[in-house]
């Protein structure tokens, strides 16, 4: 095969890049869980953390590249500030797109148009606002350089902090959503909204804290995506259609079944593009995501929020 | 709410790197106005809040009124004439006398818009189903015109007249709209709003990377323009933008009466059913998933029919005319006119195409996705039927909010239910 020669390199960047599909699906995957909704706004939620990341990291650092512990403590303050950005985002984004809508009982339609705009407004206002051209964030904090090698393969110190952000942010979700009052209500409301109100669940505050959770881990995953990339206005879209294809890949509504759509989608495509032109890398997911529709348009762990965890 | 609403209004008309714009619009002295505004209508708010009821039944009451009298002139036979009429006489009369940057706009802008309009309006108004990336069914459009005539890196076999290219295109456009529809019509409705998406993304990468096939970012250039040499006429159409609007109004007007005579037939009617109750729908004998597709791959091909027309009147087509928010673009006609209406559809398209040329002086061209996004949430919110909407939609729409039915033909297709 084309990538068997190369293939430890290709398998290290794949799950990198997973794990941020893995960070962002579950944003998808929660709204979906309780909804029963695409929220096509949240590729922008992504956006949002990975812009309010950069500028709380250039805001504290100044002009000076940091040694040592600061690099360590800015790219936490990084990662939390996106993950508090992104929170936020997706709380206006609730409240301005989805709550209106809820109120009146519109169809489905409606809120998928309503949020489709959202992601266009906050799109071409972050182009507006921040310029068009993509903006370097990591070589301000470190520089890049292989750490260990695991069979010949370089892994990066972006790697490991990418990953190991990542893992946290799935246990700490996981266990949110399996173990807390809160997940208990989330899973609940995403059984059966209706019996889960008559229970004295607020459906109300429960969809308001299933927006924020995503909006944090997918507002972190901005920040992280954007360090090893870069930060830009349209960086949202692509990574955004990916997440919502691991998300499909694992069974939306599934949290486990996120996180493993998104390393997995990461891999495939990190060895995809060894055997077809890199421009093609997008091309991968689609056809990734078409397929599963068409074959198991459950995904490989099944559907439904309330079930799974 | 007011508050926020004016704040972020109010960065309209900077841009800059990162805190310039906000600087220079909510820290400097011209924020003072939407604030003023802003607390205006807040206060308006609050005094007529204790008299909410009263203030509401007045609303209504008006409301009441120009329904009455729009149906009455519904109604009047005279009336349902002079409209059309009317708009058509306007459409006829008033082009010749524009300049040519009018004219100009009116044929690449308004005129090809409200026929992706017209096309899109068959999805997402009459089946209810939402297409993400319509704009990549236009670039087949565009790009089989750019092939047949020869005008791309890679040689056809023969090349033909740009109106020859029309069947091809649109039968082109139609075939990758039933392949792209197929597999995902039989899921869940916003699988297939993502996969739209997707596609439109991978169609504007083929388009912009490919470039031995498709000329990329230089893109295909000296598309030869309409011309008929049949039946002893010999007309080719030149870079005048005034014949070319004549072919548009005659072809938006050919498929506005087809797309009328789709509305009222058994296809129509049975869209209406299943948007109304897809159960009660397949219940009752129709193929809902067939039916879902034949709106899609109509829409389709309307939107490469509208490709072939833009390819040969602008001659040059790069990666850019196609990029994904073009077809968020024509998704907002489709909802600011009303969904469904196609009066509606082509009048949305035509005024919000014409309003951002109009205030090109004051507000910045690149500036109007910005508020196309603000106006999208606005109709979702307060006019979800669209400005002209259609009745049928809009009664749809009141009930299913009031829990009868559906709006939609989002739900999960009878057939493959357990």
């Amino acid at each position: 095969m084309c990538f068997t020669h190369n293939f430890w390199p290709l398998f290290i960047s794949g799950i990198e890049n997973g794990s941020v599909y893995a960070l962002v699906a579950l944003g998808y995957t929660l709204v979906y869980g309780v909804l029963q909704l695409i929220n096509f706004a949240h590729s922008e939620v992504f956006m949002s953390g990975a812009f309010g990341g950069l500028f709380t990291v250039q805001a504290v650092a100044g002009p000076h590249t940091p040694h040592g512990w600061s690099t360590v403590w800015l790219i936490a303050l990084g990662v939390v500030s996106g993950a508090v950005v992104g929170g936020l985002a997706a709380f206006i984004l609730e409240r301005v797109a989805y709550r209106p809508l809820r109120r009146r009982g519109a169809p489905p339609l409606a809120f998928l148009i309503s949020a489709i705009g959202a992601s266009f407004f906050a799109l071409n206002l972050a182009g507006k606002e921040f310029g068009n051209n993509p903006i370097a964030v990591q070589q301000d904090l470190y520089s890049e350089h292989a750490e260990f090698h695991i069979f010949g393969a370089p892994v990066l110190n972006t790697y490991l902090i990418i990953v190991g952000v990542a893992v946290v942010l799935y246990l700490v979700v996981d266990q949110v959503v399996s173990r807390t009052r809160l997940g208990k209500g989330i899973r609940a409301v995403a059984q059966d909204a209706e019996t889960a109100s008559l229970m004295g669940i607020n459906v109300e505050r429960i969809i308001v804290a299933t927006f924020i959770i995503g909006g944090l881990v997918g507002g972190a995953g901005g920040f992280l995506y954007g360090m090893a990339y870069n930060v830009q206005f349209n960086m949202g879209f692509i990574p955004g259609l990916k997440a919502f294809t691991a998300a499909v890949l694992g069974g939306i509504g599934n949290i486990r079944g996120a996180v493993v759509g998104g390393l997995l989608l990461g891999v495939i495509e990190s060895l995809g593009v060894a055997c077809i032109q890199t421009e093609w890398t997008d091309t991968i997911s689609f056809l990734v995501l078409v397929l599963v529709l068409m074959i198991k348009p459950t995904g490989l762990f099944g559907e439904r929020l309330g079930r799974a965890a | 709410m007011a508050l926020v609403l004016a704040l972020v209004s109010g960065p309209g008309g900077n841009t800059g790197a990162y805190s310039y714009g906000f600087r220079h619009s909510i820290l400097r002295p011209r924020v003072i106005p939407f604030l003023a505004v802003a607390l205006v209508v807040w206060a308006l708010i609050e005094v007529a809040r204790p008299r909410r009821d009263q203030v509401m039944g007045a609303i209504q009451q008006r409301r009441d009124l120009v329904d009455a009298k729009t149906a009455k002139l519904r109604r009047n036979p005279l009336a349902r004439y002079a409209v059309p009429v009317a708009v058509l006489a306007v459409a006829v009369a008033i082009p010749p006398f524009l300049n040519g940057f009018w004219q100009t706009v009116l044929v690449q802008e308004m005129g090809i818009f409200a026929l992706l309009a017209l096309g899109l309006n068959v999805v997402v108004g009459f089946a209810g189903l939402l297409d993400l990336g319509y704009i990549a069914f236009f670039a087949v459009g565009s790009y089989a015109t750019a092939y047949f005539t020869g005008r791309l890196p890679v040689q056809p076999p023969f090349t033909l007249n740009p109106f020859w290219i029309l069947p091809i295109a649109v039968l082109a456009a139609l075939v990758a709209g039933v392949i792209l529809g197929a597999p995902t019509l039989r899921l869940r409705g916003d699988y297939l709003a993502i996969v739209t998406l997707g596609f439109g993304e991978v169609v504007y990468s083929f388009v912009r990377n490919k470039t031995t096939v498709t000329g990329g970012d230089s893109g295909a250039f000296n598309i030869p323009h309409l011309s008929i040499h049949a039946a002893g006429i010999n007309y080719t159409w030149t870079t005048r933008q005034l014949p070319y609007y004549w072919v548009l109004l005659v072809m938006i007007i050919i498929v506005f009466f087809l797309f009328r005579r789709l509305e009222n037939s058994r296809v129509g009617r049975a869209w209406t059913a299943i948007r109304e109750d897809e159960v009660a729908a397949s219940a009752s004998g129709i193929p809902t998933v067939r039916y879902k597709l034949l709106a899609f791959a109509i829409g389709a091909s309307t939107s490469g029919f509208a490709g072939v027309l833009y390819a040969a009147n602008v001659s040059v087509i790069t990666d850019q005319d196609f990029i994904v928010q073009t077809s968020i673009l024509v998704l907002v006609f489709v909802i600011f006119g009303g969904m469904g209406s196609m009066w509606g559809v082509v009048a949305g398209a035509a005024f919000l195409e014409w309003l951002p040329e109009r205030l090109r002086s004051i507000v910045p061209p690149q500036d109007r996705f910005v508020y196309f996004g603000m106006l999208i949430i606005l109709m979702m919110i307060f006019r979800p039927q669209g400005m002209i909407p259609s009745r049928r939609r809009a009664l749809e729409i009141k009930q299913a909010e009031s829990g009868i039915g559906e709006a939609d033909g989002l739900g999960l297709p009878k057939e493959v239910q357990q």
